[in-house]
């Protein structure tokens, strides 16, 4: 067998070694046994680290042909491509004739006989793959930091760095604010960082600096390199926005790129077939899109760094000995929301569900579990919203800051739309993994008219938020995607947008202070052990099972046909779902599976305690909806 | 994965790669400087009655006909080699010199849609035919007849002979294609066909495949294998029996066959290797057509020193162009005249899969088409078409310097034959494109449960689970979905009877009415879904816009067109402006949509069935109020309505405690558990379908007695309190929802049962809509006037009573208005409002009493 150094730099070898012996002992299913190998070597934790990978290793430091791996989310799916999955060569000296495959390759050797009787056309798929877009500059950086794949010497990944880019962003609030509203602000010193980096690791200049083509990534702002994964089996099994790790081989060929192609264009009768644009999508110089061979492919449940990638089935010790201590961080992470909610600690409450909230399930059209908070009442002075942003950036793996600006609601590409002449699915913000936090900031509405874009794009987050789901736009009809995103609505007033709970923020800080109060809130550096341990809690309250045993049932409904008595106009059907989801959300909030009486009671009261704040402002503020 | 079969692949593949070896061959085939492969047909069309151009031509005849005439061995037994089938495609050089015109006068017009068939065998006639033919065939004793093509295991003449028995004498009395419309159908259809080729001078004959298959299997087959070398044949063949029966006949050119609906594939995501260079059909959408593309078929060379010119024919794309002159030797001195080449149409057409087709979260996939000659431009960015082609694989080059290639394809299809899905929306039903297929398994299974006596129970259930009870509603939607019978009374001149149920919700706010409506907009395949808040009349119905390519108008249709057949679902219905609604009138009732704009005067069809969603005016239910007053929508629409369902909250215990019950169990039942205990969407999704498009009820005898009975019974109920509880439109109501319950139990016909349910389900909805708060009674009225009999009445009394008081006060020809209404006031026991006083003057002043002048009363008369 093959030795590690020998099946990651050249994988193709181990498959064209197998493919030889299974054509001189005439047995078939070599292609199985590839997949297998590979499967079998990747499954130590060693030997994925020592794979380099994509997102991290620029593209010109990676060997071509060699395995890398690469994080990614299915952003577009390109038709099936025929090729030769078997073909023959002949040497033109001896006229010797030999067979090859075709497979995990984008060029075939010189000289094929194509009159051969042995060619063999097989089918494969293209997908159009997008590093996880709004991925945390924290999860990059801790990812890149696990690898073991130290290709190039003088490139070095360590952590300190990470901090060094936070405290840039620290010290320029300034710009910040100033930073342009088409790109969020928030993302524009991570921005800078990665420029840094990109100076000292890639002194040749590969930044991704490919002004004439469009990499199509979802988010405004996004860096890192796309890439074209030809797929060879089981294609039907991924979806669109799926995120997965691929393991593949690494072609960069220059002759894949469609300018080598265009001197052609006028004598190759299949030029013509395409338009120009549509050749420099779907094939791209292979220097800014490489080609990825899958060999093998998993899906991604998180992309948290800080956790095992796999199912807490699969790891229950990992996942025992954090459930212990979660009550005790979820202590923590309160204070900390209390202290950055401006000592509110009802709304700190509602926000710890709201992150750790996700669709589970879904009942024919219903999204079961989805919990948008919309926190009313936010303070406009300081940036007070993107300060808040920023913080819960620290905390999840990837979200997205959207400021609904005039500007921006009228301008931005929200929903994803086919381009016909191009023949490719434009992203759109609302592209997004399963579990981002997107973060709609609605302190920075303006007075003016919303176009008919505006509209369009008021009406896909109000889909966004109440059905789950994003309606692409194919020109002649559209396509419903289900998602799965937490949505934080930031404003000053009850939001525009539809909303599963409403919570007003009763902020302790006197006015006069609040200024200074909003900007001494910050993440301290010296935290850092915290915020993991904040880190690990979020993302696997998100990956736990939930239930509600018999008599809590009992209860709950007795519960229900109570309040129904006292007031039928103050319970609705509604009411219990949110209290449900509350409930759900508490008990996993604190390391519980199942439903216990106290939780529901408190999820009770905490809803009461919201309801009362809604009711009093109401009261107070009387034109308030 | 799939590997294709290795022969006819392995060949087909080194000749659609061969071209980096033009040179080789180009001066040495003077064949292919021959203009038309097809020419070879004409040849056969010799012993027909002769025009002066045969007559001149006649040395050629004898030779000709040997040539192509080998489906007539009797006529020249011992030709066998010269007629070979092998020779099919290449004989253009055996009539060399033959001219343009041909033989009768019509030329045959060249098939880029099937690629250069000539070339095909070429290479192997010298060299490697007699070893073809010795593995093919030739081991048989009397090889003349089975003789193939190589590489396919067609006989040229077997398979002409078999068509022209096909066209002679295929009948299909069950034929229900509109394309048949006007054919005797106990006649041989094609040869009907032939005939109108005849009148009508367009030399195209469609196949269906599916006649193919079902008269000779074997052909079929043959035709879905080799289309490239089968389809030719069929053009000889056709030609043949044309120009016999139709001698005198003067066609353009030649007859081509266009077979389609072939069912080897259906759907675009199933293409795969081994369908390369097959006949295939696929169903999908065109997104975008390029412009015309003149493809050169031929080059015309001319030597530039003495004026010789050659003609060189275009091969995959490349021209040999001839470096030496034939008649003067000079070299290089041959130029390319291009107003004297010959050129066809070819468009790019790029079409995409059809939603319906497609797995959820996947994207669509896309295909290019090449239409070529009179294909080009048959079809718009937009239309749904079946399209019958050749599947095609070219390598792509790396660079042309070095044979370096990539190990890849680029695939598309070569147009035979377009057929538009949706074409026939404006004009009439197209049942076989809303036919979904289903399988054998599946009907039985759907059967099955329709054969289950509590299938109407099961499905209602089924329907949006995770809505808790409001069975009645669910039930009505359930009819809604299945719709009652098209019947069509054009002939006596009251046009399409509507079959769609019209529903709509309204109740408080909360009462999951939107979810319902979104359920329902997911099941049905052409379902639409707007909010009465954001749409406006023109994105209901359609409006006209400059298409930003081609400048033209172009009218784009709205929700209510698009769910033609489907369901339209509209949300807070009563947010809408009054004047969106009002384009509901027509819909809701003629199920057409008029529209007179921007100089495009048409009448689209909207066969839609309307679910609408109303709140209350005042945000809460007000038991107090009719429906009408509560909702405040004009009657003259809700009479419309077939159901009108209120959505309350109930508020009483039991239901409360089971509403909770249902919803606790969903946030914590598994997957499993809710599937297991509801039936599947998909199901419910295929029983609909399936009974929308085989089931169509008719009413029975009692069924008829029995809504007459009904409809009668509505009536008296109403007049014993001097107030009308049925209108006509009542009882078409009940007609279309007894229809709707003989589809959900998959009966042919409408029985007495039906009747009861559609009557319970009707007098449920009644019973919630239309009553009179006043008095408790149901009062259709309140829905088709707007008011109740009890308010009329009230009325008539007011008005009674003011003429009284007027005439108490003797002779004064003119009154203060708000005199008269204290007045009035002052002698009534019970309160008299503005209004009330208003419409009594109203009525006064109909009956010509009284005029009323801003703030004076004047008597008349």
């Amino acid at each position: 067998m093959p030795s590690t150094h020998d099946w990651i730099n050249e994988p193709l070898g181990v498959a064209e070694g197998m493919f030889a012996v299974s054509q001189s002992s005439q047995a078939t299913g070599w292609e199985a046994k590839v997949v297998e190998f590979f499967k079998d070597q990747l499954k130590e934790k060693e030997a994925q680290t020592a794979v380099p990978s994509l997102n991290d290793v620029p593209l010109h430091y990676l060997k071509p042909d060699g395995l890398v791996k690469f994080r990614c989310l299915v952003q577009d799916m390109f038709d099936p491509e025929f090729y030769m999955g078997v073909y023959e060569t002949v040497d033109p000296s001896t006229g010797a004739k030999t067979l090859r495959s075709g497979r995990y390759k984008d060029v075939a050797e010189c000289s094929v006989d194509f009159s051969s009787k042995h060619t063999v056309t097989v089918e494969r798929q293209t997908f159009y793959c997008v590093p996880i877009p709004g991925e945390n500059p924290w999860v990059k950086e801790m990812y890149a930091g696990a690898s073991q794949a130290r290709v190039v010497p003088s490139t070095s990944y360590v952590p300190s760095r990470q901090k060094r880019s936070y405290e840039d962003m620290d010290v320029q609030p300034q710009k910040q604010r100033d930073a342009q509203a088409g790109s969020p602000s928030p993302a524009e010193p991570h921005g800078n960082g990665d420029c840094k980096r990109q100076e000292t690791e890639a002194p040749s200049g590969q930044t991704t600096t490919a002004s004439h083509l469009d990499l199509n990534f979802p988010l405004p702002g996004e860096k890192g390199p796309s890439c074209l994964v030809k797929v060879y089996e089981d294609w039907d099994s991924f979806k669109l926005n799926d995120a997965l790790e691929v393991y593949g081989v690494l072609s960069v060929s220059p002759a894949l790129s469609a300018l080598a192609d265009e001197k052609d264009a006028l004598l190759d009768p299949s030029g013509c077939m395409e338009t120009a644009e549509e050749q420099r999508v779907h094939s791209p110089p292979a220097s800014l899109v490489p080609r990825l061979h899958m060999l093998y492919a998993k899906r991604l449940p998180h992309n948290n760094p800080l956790l095992p990638c796999t199912t807490p089935q699969d790891n229950s010790a990992f996942f025992s000995s954090t459930l212990a201590e979660m009550a005790s961080v979820r202590a923590e992470l309160h204070s900390f929301f209390t202290r950055v909610l401006l000592g509110d600690a009802l709304a700190a409450e509602y926000l710890i569900l709201q992150l750790v909230s996700t669709v589970y399930s879904r009942r024919d059209v219903l999204p079961l579990g989805k919990f948008t908070v919309n926190l009313s009442g936010c303070p406009a002075v300081a940036s007070y919203a993107e300060r808040l942003y920023q913080i819960i950036q620290q905390l999840v793996p990837s979200s997205f800051y959207l400021a609904m600006s005039l500007q921006n609601m009228n301008r931005m590409r929200l929903v994803p739309k086919k381009d016909y002449v191009a023949n490719r699915l434009v992203s759109g913000a609302l592209q997004l993994d399963k579990n981002t936090s997107l973060f709609l900031d609605e302190t920075r509405l303006e007075q003016g008219q919303l176009d008919a874009t505006g509209v369009r794009n008021v009406t896909a987050l109000g889909n966004l938020i109440s059905w789950q789901k994003v309606d692409y736009d194919f020109s002649y009809h559209q396509m419903e995607f289900p998602c799965n995103v937490n949505v934080l609505v930031v404003s000053e007033g009850r939001s525009l947008l539809p909303s599963d709970c409403h919570v007003r923020l009763q902020p302790q800080v006197a006015p006069v202070t609040m200024e200074e109060y909003v900007s001494s809130i910050q993440v301290h550096p010296h935290a850092a052990s915290q915020l993991n341990k904040f880190r690990i809690y979020l993302s696997v309250a998100r990956l736990l099972d939930y239930s509600i045993s018999d008599n809590v049932t009992k209860s709950v409904e007795d519960d229900f046909v109570d309040m129904r008595k006292d007031d039928p106009q103050s319970v609705s059907a509604e009411d219990l779902h949110r209290l449900l989801v509350v409930a759900r959300l508490l008990s996993l909030s604190l390391g519980r599976t199942s439903l216990s009486r106290d939780t529901w009671l408190q999820a009770k009261h905490m809803e009461a305690q919201r309801r009362s704040r809604l009711e009093q402002h109401r009261s107070v503020n009387g034109n308030e909806p | 994965m799939s590997s294709p079969a290795s022969t006819p692949r392995g060949r087909k593949r080194g000749r659609s790669s061969n071209p980096s070896t033009p040179s080789s061959r180009g001066p040495t085939s003077p064949s292919s400087q021959r203009r038309r492969g097809q020419d070879s047909s004409t040849g056969d069309l010799m012993p027909m009655p002769v025009s002066p151009a045969t007559d001149m031509l006649s040395p050629a005849t004898p030779q000709d006909t040997s040539l192509f005439s080998s489906p007539r061995p009797s006529v020249l037994p011992n030709e066998v080699d010269m007629s070979s089938p092998l020779m099919y495609g290449t004989p253009s050089s055996r009539v060399e010199g033959t001219p343009r015109s041909g033989v009768r006068g019509t030329p045959a017009r060249q098939r880029p849609d099937l690629g250069s068939v000539r070339k095909a065998p070429q290479v192997d006639l010298h060299s490697d035919a007699p070893s073809a033919d010795g593995g093919a065939a030739a081991s048989e004793p009397n090889a003349a007849q089975r003789l193939v093509i190589w590489g396919t295991d067609v006989n040229v003449g077997a398979c002409k002979e078999k068509f022209q028995r096909f066209l002679q004498r295929f009948i299909d009395p069950t034929s229900t294609e509109d394309e048949n419309a006007g054919l005797d159908l106990n006649e041989p259809l094609y040869m009907q066909k032939l005939e109108e080729i005849s009148v009508v001078g367009d030399p195209v004959l469609n196949v269906n495949c599916q006649h193919v298959q079902s008269f000779d299997a074997e052909m079929y087959r043959q035709l879905v294998c080799y289309p490239q070398e089968v389809i030719p044949t069929f053009d000889m063949a056709v030609n043949e029996l044309f120009f016999e029966r139709f001698p005198d006949s003067v066609l353009e050119y030649q007859i081509q066959v266009r077979p389609y609906n072939a069912l080897k594939t259906r759907n675009m995501r199933s293409l795969n290797p081994e369908d390369i260079d097959q006949l295939i059909t696929i169903s999908g959408m065109v997104i975008r057509t390029s412009q015309l593309i003149p493809e050169m078929q031929e080059a015309f060379f001319q030597c530039q020193v003495c004026a010789f010119s050659a003609r060189v024919e275009v091969d995959r794309g490349r021209i040999a162009e001839p470096a030496v002159c034939r008649h003067c030797n000079t070299t290089h001195g041959l130029a390319l005249v291009h107003n004297r080449s010959v050129f066809s149409d070819k468009q790019m057409i790029k079409i995409q899969e059809s939603p319906e087709d497609m797995p959820a979260g996947q994207t669509p996939h896309t295909t290019i088409v090449y239409a070529h000659n009179d294909l080009v431009d048959k079809v718009q960015p937009g239309d749904r078409v079946n399209i019958t082609g050749v599947y095609r694989a070219v390598p792509m080059r790396v660079n042309p310097r070095q044979s370096n290639v990539k190990s890849v394809y680029k695939t598309h299809i070569d147009a035979i034959h377009f057929r538009k899905t949706d074409e026939k929306r404006l004009h009439g039903l197209d049942e076989e494109a809303e036919q979904k297929l289903f399988t054998e398994d599946r009907v039985q299974t759907l059967k099955e449960l329709a054969a289950k006596p509590d299938v109407y129970e099961r499905l209602s259930a089924a329907l949006a689970p995770s809505i808790y009870e409001h069975e009645d509603i669910k039930k009505g939607i359930l009819l809604q979905l299945f719709g009652g019978t098209r019947k069509d009374f054009s002939q006596t001149g009251r046009g399409n009877f509507r079959a769609e149920v019209n529903i709509l919700l309204c109740g408080d706010p909360g009462t999951s009415k939107s979810q319902l409506l979104q359920y329902v907009y997911n099941l049905v395949p052409r379902g639409q879904y707007t909010s009465g808040k954001g749409s406006s009349a023109v994105g209901l119905t359609a409006y006209v816009m400059k298409d930003p390519e081609t400048r033209q108008l172009v009218l784009q249709t709205g929700a209510l067109v698009l769910s033609d057949n489907g369901i339209c679902c509209i949300d807070e219905f009563d947010k809408m402006s009054d004047n969106t609604r009002s384009v509901l009138h027509e819909v809701m009732e003629q199920q057409t949509l008029s529209i007179a704009k921007a100089g495009i005067i048409c009448q689209l069809n909207a066969r839609t069935a309307v679910l609408a969603a109303a709140n209350p005016v005042e945000s809460q239910w007000n038991p107090k109020k009719t429906t009408i007053e509560n909702i405040q929508l004009p009657h003259t629409l809700l009479s419309r309505f077939d159901l009108i369902f209120l959505m309350l909250d109930p508020q009483d215990e039991a239901y409360d405690r089971r509403l909770a019950h249902h919803l606790v169990s969903l946030y914590y039942q598994s997957e499993e558990q809710m599937e297991e205990e509801f039936l599947d969407m998909a199901v419910l999704k295929d029983y609909i379908a399936y009974a929308r498009t085989y089931i169509s009820p008719r009413l029975s005898e009692e069924a008829s007695q029995a809504l007459i009975e009904a409809y009668v019974d509505m009536r008296k109920i109403g007049s014993g309190h001097g107030m009308v509880s049925a209108y006509p439109r009542q009882l078409e109501s009940l007609i279309r929802l007894a229809e709707a319950h003989a589809k959900v139990r998959f009966s042919e016909k409408v029985e007495t049962i039906d009747v009861e349910e559609a009557k319970r389900l009707h007098r449920e909805a009644l019973k919630q809509s239309a009553t009179d708060p006043r008095t408790g009674f149901v009062d259709i009225s309140i829905l088709t006037t707007g008011m109740s009999a009890t308010a009329r009445k009230r009325k008539e009394e007011v008005a009674q009573a003011l003429r009284k008081l007027i005439q108490t006060k003797g002779k004064t020809p003119a009154m203060k208005y708000q005199q008269l209404l204290d007045d009035l006031r002052g002698q009534s026991e019970t309160a008299i409002t503005k209004e009330l006083f208003d419409e009594a003057l109203r009525a006064l002043a109909d009956d010509d009493y009284l005029t009323v002048t801003g703030k004076t009363v004047r008597l008349l008369a």
